[in-house]
């Protein structure tokens, strides 16, 4: 894994759907002094910038981080930008960590972010490109039939996705850089809202958000204040077009989270693990989740949901931020949940902190459930 | 017959219009108006009134003779959206009646927003004074304040000329035809459909063609309830169809059916359109459409 990194800045802007008032620039840049505040630092203790965003058609800026350089005081720094679809904000972390790792540098600003409100994802999810052997239609559309065949084979019954989206906008409430805030949130109002991509409600989905979150990463030598450790990186891609692929529970999912937890020495995740923070953009992917990440047996996911073991005051809460559901800045989206799971073992979290929480999870994926990024976090050196 | 009521219009305007002397402190500041300035009026209290006023309306002292520039940005306190104007109004399309706090003043001053929109209005919102030209001396000086600029369209066109590649265009070329063509892959001996000319599984060359029928099982689907311009109607249903004999699934529309009654396990064909109407692409075929077969367990 090599050399030791650490968390040690942690900046968020809140979350909502429209930030009217700032440039892309002026969001990053918020993002970016906030982390930088939080480690005590100034741009010149910065060596490097890892900037990650979605697809460049989401706001019409080609190569962005060219744009972005001045406002994240990038000039005469190595610069670089990640893309690896919605888990873009976990492998921009990673990408970051590996410069630490490598001892290329001893501090990496890593950022992502997302402003949603400058055009429209689906739209640039669905081109409608000519010769199209297939059927494409946006990311609910894409995931939906997942959803359906996980609710096949599991057996869950029908409400376990609407316990999700008021367990994770529940949480929500206690987070202030949170979009959605639904104080009156229940199982009710969410079946009440209409299917968008049956067997996916209006309340199951994410909220399309404008919002950026950046993180100083640290060698050991170069720590200040406290720290979150690094216990393991890991990440993963497939294909989307293989035969015999699973869907419902990829293999580089899988294959990601054994290497992550070989590395992080994590036998029994939901024993060894105190809060996850997990890319559920669709309520029913916790429960997927859960079987994919091993918190869970194959089948068994949805029982742990139901239990309640995930919820702020169960034995493995997920998603103690209010999640994807609740925040959706795309690129800044995978980011956010590294560094919610860094402020939980520094014991950062505020409202929504989880006591006691030694060890996090921080997970993304992105793509047709293709591309995976995670990380372990510690408030232990490992 | 009744007789008609007694109506006659009459009009009361004295000739020429009244005249008003301003006084010091009001001609002062129509003066900076008709220059392009608004000036506020300082009070023995150090209030700025925006626009001035002759007396302090809380302590009944004459003001002072100080003035000073605000603006030109204000901010919106309050507001009344008209959606109708009226002939006398200062906009012919629908504004605001605005109470407008400039910047440096104490008070609000009320005057027409021409903010497009009553969604663009909010409490808050930062204007600016648009001024008339051919100034007179009078509030109407300013024809009225508008929001600052905030945002942007950037019109972003790329123009492509795309070619479907070699695997595609011979797809479609089976598709024109009334065939799926697939291929097998000669190292793990799956099937892929549409054509393609490697294996993403083993990473080799795929040389082996083969016609799969229009025969498939849905494996799974959603019920789309948002329109698409590729779907008939809403909602509709795209489904993950296993052609007979492939390995991998299309996804494609399904019709003839109501959406609730598609299934898992479903058994469909694709439904051609005419063979005169027929070209390379996917558009030949309608949807999937149920055989009547029973289901197939998954």
């Amino acid at each position: 894994m090599g050399n030791r990194c650490a968390v040690i800045g942690v900046g968020q802007t809140h979350y909502t759907t429209k930030r009217r008032d700032v440039s892309i620039a002026g969001l990053v840049r918020e993002a970016a002094v906030r982390a930088l505040e939080d480690a005590g630092l100034t741009w010149k203790d910065i060596d490097a910038v890892v900037i990650g965003k979605a697809p460049d058609l989401f706001e019409g800026v080609m190569m962005p981080e060219a744009y972005l350089a001045d406002a994240l005081g990038a000039a005469g720094k190595p610069m670089m930008r990640v893309h690896t679809a919605g888990s873009v904000g976990g492998s921009t972390a990673l990408v970051g960590a590996s410069l630490i790792q490598g001892g290329v540098h001893d501090r990496v600003l890593v950022v992502a972010f997302e402003k949603q409100s400058e055009s429209n994802a689906t739209w640039a999810l669905s081109t409608h490109l000519p010769f199209s052997a297939s059927l494409v239609v946006g990311a609910g559309g894409y995931f939906a039939p997942h959803i359906r065949e996980y609710m096949r084979r599991s057996g869950a019954p029908d409400h376990i996705g609407t316990l999700v989206a008021v367990k994770d906008r529940l949480n929500a409430l206690k987070n202030p850089y949170a979009h959605l805030k639904i104080p009156q949130i229940s199982r009710e109002m969410v079946e009440a809202t209409p299917m968008l991509w049956e067997p996916i409600r209006y309340l199951e989905t994410c909220p399309s958000s404008d919002g950026a979150c950046a993180m100083v990463l640290s060698s050991e030598k170069a720590v200040t204040g406290t720290p979150a450790w690094v216990l393991g990186t890991a990440m993963r891609s497939e294909p989307i077009f293989r035969a015999g692929r699973d869907t419902v529970n990829p293999q580089g999912g899988k294959d990601c989270a054994a290497d992550v937890y070989r590395q992080a020495g994590i036998a029994d995740p939901r024993r060894d693990i105190d809060v996850a923070e997990v890319y559920v953009p669709f309520s029913w992917y916790e429960p997927m989740w859960l079987e994919n990440l091993g918190f869970a047996a194959e089948g068994e996911g949805w029982k742990l949901t139901e239990s309640g073991a995930t919820a702020l005051d169960g034995d493995i809460p997920w998603n103690a931020s209010g999640g994807v559901l609740s925040s959706n800045p795309i690129g800044a989206s995978g980011l956010i949940r590294f560094a919610e799971a860094a402020l939980q073992v520094r014991g950062m979290a505020g409202e929504r902190q989880v006591d006691g929480a030694r060890r996090a999870l921080g997970h993304a994926y992105g793509g047709g459930a293709q591309f995976f990024a995670m990380w372990m976090v510690g408030r232990d050196k490992p | 017959m009744p007789s008609e009521e007694l109506i006659a219009e009459h009009v009361l305007e004295f000739p020429g219009g009244y005249t008003r002397t301003t006084g010091p402190v009001i001609g002062r500041f129509l003066t900076e108006l008709r220059d392009g300035r608004i000036v506020g009026v300082r009070t023995a209290g150090g209030r700025t009134l925006v626009p001035p006023l002759e007396y302090d309306p809380d302590t009944g002292e004459a003001v002072t003779g100080e003035f000073t520039e605000v603006g030109p940005t204000g901010t919106v306190e309050g507001w009344a959206w008209v959606s109708e104007p009226r002939a006398g109004h200062p906009l012919e399309r629908p504004f605001a009646w605005a109470l407008i706090r400039l910047d440096g003043a104490d008070t609000a001053l009320v005057h027409a927003v021409d903010a497009g929109d009553v969604r663009a209005m909010r409490p808050g919102l930062r204007v600016r004074p648009r001024w008339r030209t051919g100034r007179t001396g009078h509030i109407t000086d300013i024809e009225s304040f508008v929001p600052e600029v905030t945002r942007i369209v950037s019109p972003v066109r790329t123009e492509y000329r795309v070619r479907p590649g070699k695997s595609l265009a011979r797809f479609l070329e089976g598709i024109e035809r009334g065939i799926f063509l697939g291929c097998r892959c000669g190292s793990c001996g799956k099937v892929y459909v549409p054509y393609r000319l490697s294996c993403p599984e083993c990473g080799v060359a795929i040389t082996e063609e083969t016609e799969l029928p229009d025969t498939g099982t849905i494996t799974t689907f959603a019920i789309n309830n948002l329109p698409d311009p590729r779907a008939p109607e809403v909602p509709f249903v795209s489904a993950y169809i296993l052609l007979d004999g492939a390995d991998i699934p299309m996804i494609a529309l399904v019709g003839d059916v109501p959406a609730h009654e598609v299934r898992q396990g479903m058994r469909v064909r694709a439904v051609w359109v005419p063979e005169e109407e027929r070209t390379a692409s996917m558009s030949n075929i309608r949807w999937f459409a149920p055989t009547g077969e029973p289901d197939v367990e998954l």
